[in-house]
């Protein structure tokens, strides 16, 4: 039944998730909050894992999700098959309309509707994206569970934590600034200071 | 008479372009380009351009939805099938592995810590790619306040990104009947 719902949850996000790679993201976040399949921080892990290795994000993704979800359920078989129900989920909704649009795609790149649509799409799915941003901002920069202790102003910065931080703008400038640089280059330097800074 | 293209012929070579691309994307362009267009001449360069624009208004992943349009082309709907399988195949062993070693390793406490710091970085990477997206797809005031909504909506509000996804392509509809009368935007 769980692999069912498994199926059922990626071919939604592979149906819904339009404009490609990180647009899967939103609906991983509001998976990893109805169910225990896995977290916030595993899908942060996984993004930098399929930024570093072959392959279509959002595919990764759902395999490496899949695996997780199957795992939580029947260990290391069913990781496997959980990871093979996600990618087939998620690839199912694009194949069926490729093959559908395939049959006149002229007439589909010319029309007006599509066009219509992503002129409001496009940036309702950046706002989208950056909803998931934000929670992984969440997790990764600040200490929400400071939260519970906070007293005033005067602790206030107990709830950031500034190597992080500081580390997010030099990466950021790194990203924007050095565009012939590839991202595993930055996630392996994140990596070093994570170790060296005891994050 | 075009001899026909082999099935295996068409899993592999979207096998090889599936696991020696990283980011997928538009970084699987080039390498469609060289091994699609140039090499096996199964499309020209102009239906492969298109089949990446239209792999962008269609749902799920544009490289998964290239190698659909080829394989259809190709070999009909089961060769869409198989060169779909043959591009996602690499990507699925490298992450089964790769989740089962994290898994295992993800108690040890340096690991722990590299993961730390790995997620700043992944924070760094969408929002970069946010950037990127907006200067694409936000392009006037509409945009903006669609962005705005949408953000207002998801983090506020709590509502489920298929609702929004849904509405937005009907505003979208909408809008451009109402607008669109006036001449072209």
């Amino acid at each position: 039944m769980t692999f069912l719902l498994l199926f059922y949850e990626f071919f939604k996000a592979g149906l819904f998730a339009i404009g490609g790679g990180l647009a899967t993201l939103p609906f991983l976040y509001e998976m990893a909050e109805r169910y225990t399949w896995f977290n916030e921080k595993m899908l942060s892990d996984m993004i930098a894992i399929s930024e570093s290795t072959p392959g279509p994000i959002g595919i990764n993704m759902a395999t490496y999700a899949g695996y997780n979800a199957g795992f939580s359920i029947a260990g290391v078989p069913g990781g496997i098959f959980g990871a093979a129900v996600a990618t087939v989920g998620l690839v199912a909704p694009s194949i069926i309309v490729i093959l559908i649009v395939a049959q006149f795609l002229k007439r589909f790149q010319e029309s007006r509707i599509v066009k219509d649509v992503f002129y409001t799409l496009r940036p309702a799915v950046t706002g989208l994206i950056a909803c998931a941003c934000f929670t992984t901002m969440r997790g990764s920069l600040f200490f929400p569970e400071a939260l519970a202790t906070f007293t005033g102003p005067e602790s206030l910065l107990s709830l950031f934590s500034l190597p992080a931080i500081a580390l997010f703008i030099v990466l950021l400038i790194g990203i924007l600034k050095l565009k012939k640089v590839h991202p595993v280059v930055f996630i392996a330097v994140a990596a070093v200071v994570g170790i060296v800074l005891q994050f | 008479m075009e001899e026909k293209v082999k099935m295996w012929d068409l899993f592999l070579t979207f096998a090889r372009i599936g696991g020696l691309t990283f980011g997928g994307g538009y970084a699987m362009l080039p390498m469609l380009q060289k091994e699609v267009v140039e090499t096996k001449k199964w499309a020209t360069e102009e239906e492969l351009l298109d089949y990446y624009a239209v792999g962008q208004c269609t749902p799920g992943v544009i490289a998964v939805n290239v190698a659909t349009f080829i394989g259809q082309k190709t070999r009909g709907v089961l060769g869409g099938i198989i060169a779909t399988f043959g591009v996602v195949a690499p990507s699925f062993v490298i992450i089964l592995i790769l989740a089962s070693l994290i898994n295992h390793f993800a108690e040890y406490k340096i690991v722990a810590h590299a993961l730390a710091g790995i997620r700043v970085s992944v924070a760094a990477l969408i929002v970069s790619a946010i950037v990127k997206l907006w200067k694409k797809g936000v392009r006037d005031l509409v945009g903006i306040l669609i962005f705005a909504a949408v953000v207002l909506l998801s983090l506020v509000l709590n509502v489920s990104p298929i609702i929004i996804v849904i509405v937005a392509m009907l505003f979208g509809i909408l809008y451009g009947r109402l607008a669109g009368r006036e001449g072209k935007r």
